[in-house]
């Protein structure tokens, strides 16, 4: 298991593997509102928490469609569903990988993003929780997405179409915990929530990941 | 460790393409699959291997002792020979990759990232990588394509040690590899298709 993680991060971190892309699509979306909305410091605080949560949610999805395509193509799913590894915990190592150099950069740099859009002071350690604790799940959700997607031709945009509404609860406790905290308002109430759809999805969709990864090996 | 294959359908899209196949393979034996393009020789690997399910029939001694390599090789461009290599090594829990690097004669070619290697030079690889599994059985679809006549030797010298230390293999291949192995051709088991007026059950 160890192996296949690691294995994952050094693809991430080599030519072609996509590490940075997630990042810099989250930078440009959140330069982006501004452009859009207009020099309002007032009307960008307010919709700074949501914005942030909307821009992180859609640079995880975009490196969804790699992250098990590429190992279908070349044969390494295949040769993994041999393996003595089960399938539930490749699927579960694949989308650990997927959030340590997707998900985690993303909560690292939202601080330094959130100054784009004048987030209110209080507002920068509820938005850091709120996405440590939510990123996870859209890893999750996003390999089961891609399990169901894997040797379909053109699978990315079926795949954005699958993900994107499960990705909705997440979205909006996420967004909750960082509005609240940005209007110094208690937020501890939808962070629990936030963090049992995390656990949740963490505990049970690898089984279903893996259950239709093997139909789809057939 | 045998493995007995007993009354065999497989289908492939839907569509029954190997029935009544029986066999066994026993230690240290060798069998060469031959029939025509399009029988089921990868089907029925595949079936084998636990990839897909069988319609019908009895599949015993293959839980964790089968060591499949399909047309694709699973190796990764960025990733260096020796680093493939290690990955596999430790998926299947195995330490040892200098007998498989030797066997192939990989050894120069070690630092080299896979995405540079010639098509011969993957399939030796990904040939490699049967070897640092430990597993006792071999199932092999078309191993020689894009080889070399050197590389075959350097395959079947590998399967005949292989055989040797009491392992067997199961080979789809349509050239002579010199081993001495048995043939089991695939030709008399071809599956009677359905009537094609028959759709009611597929089409609700």
């Amino acid at each position: 298991m160890k192996a296949l993680l690691i294995r994952d991060l050094k693809l991430a971190m080599r030519a072609g593997g996509g590490f940075g892309l997630g990042l810099a699509f989250f930078l440009i979306v959140t330069v982006l509102i501004p452009f859009s909305v207009g020099p309002q410091s007032a009307l960008l605080a307010t919709i700074a928490p949501g914005g942030l949560w909307l821009g992180a949610l859609l640079a995880c999805l975009l490196s969804l469609d790699r992250l098990l395509a590429l190992d279908w193509e070349d044969g390494t799913l295949d040769l993994l569903a041999t393996a003595p590894l089960p399938l539930e915990s490749v699927v579960t190592i694949k989308a650990l990988a997927h959030w340590l150099t997707t998900g985690l950069p993303l909560v690292l740099i939202a601080p330094a993003l959130g100054v784009l859009l004048s987030l209110p002071a209080p507002g920068y350690f509820w938005l850091v929780i709120s996405l440590l604790v939510g990123t996870p799940a859209l890893s999750v959700i996003g390999t089961f997405g891609a399990a169901l997607t894997v040797g379909l031709k053109r699978g990315g945009l079926l795949l954005s179409l699958l993900v994107l509404p499960l990705y909705v609860p997440t979205l909006i406790f996420g967004a909750e915990v960082a509005r609240r905290g940005a209007t110094g308002m208690e937020a501890t109430t939808p962070l629990l929530l936030l963090a049992g759809i995390t656990a949740g999805v963490t505990a049970l969709l690898p089984f279903a990941s893996a259950a239709v990864l093997r139909v789809n090996l057939r | 460790m045998t493995l007995t294959v007993s009354d065999l359908s497989i289908a492939r899209g839907g569509l029954p393409v190997l029935q009544g196949v029986s066999f066994a393979l026993a230690r240290g034996e060798a069998l060469v699959l031959r029939g025509p393009n399009g029988i089921g020789k990868t089907t029925l690997l595949r079936t084998l291997a636990g990839l897909q399910p069988p319609i019908t029939g009895q599949i015993d001694g293959n839980e964790e002792t089968i060591a499949y390599a399909g047309h694709a090789d699973g190796l990764k461009p960025t990733l260096t020979v020796e680093e493939n290599l290690h990955f596999w090594a430790e998926i299947f829990g195995t330490k040892e990759i200098a007998t498989a690097i030797d066997a192939y004669e990989l050894n120069g070619l070690r630092s080299r990232p896979a995405g540079a290697l010639s098509a011969g030079q993957k399939r030796r690889l990904g040939l490699a990588r049967m070897l640092v599994t430990g597993r006792p059985i071999w199932v092999l679809d078309e191993p020689t394509v894009s080889l070399d006549t050197g590389a075959v030797a350097m395959f079947a010298d590998a399967v005949r040690a292989h055989l040797g230390k009491g392992g067997s293999a199961l080979i789809a291949t349509h050239i002579e590899l010199g081993l001495d192995a048995r043939l089991l051709d695939l030709g008399g088991y071809r599956a009677s298709l359905p009537a094609l007026d028959d759709f009611d059950g597929s089409f609700v």
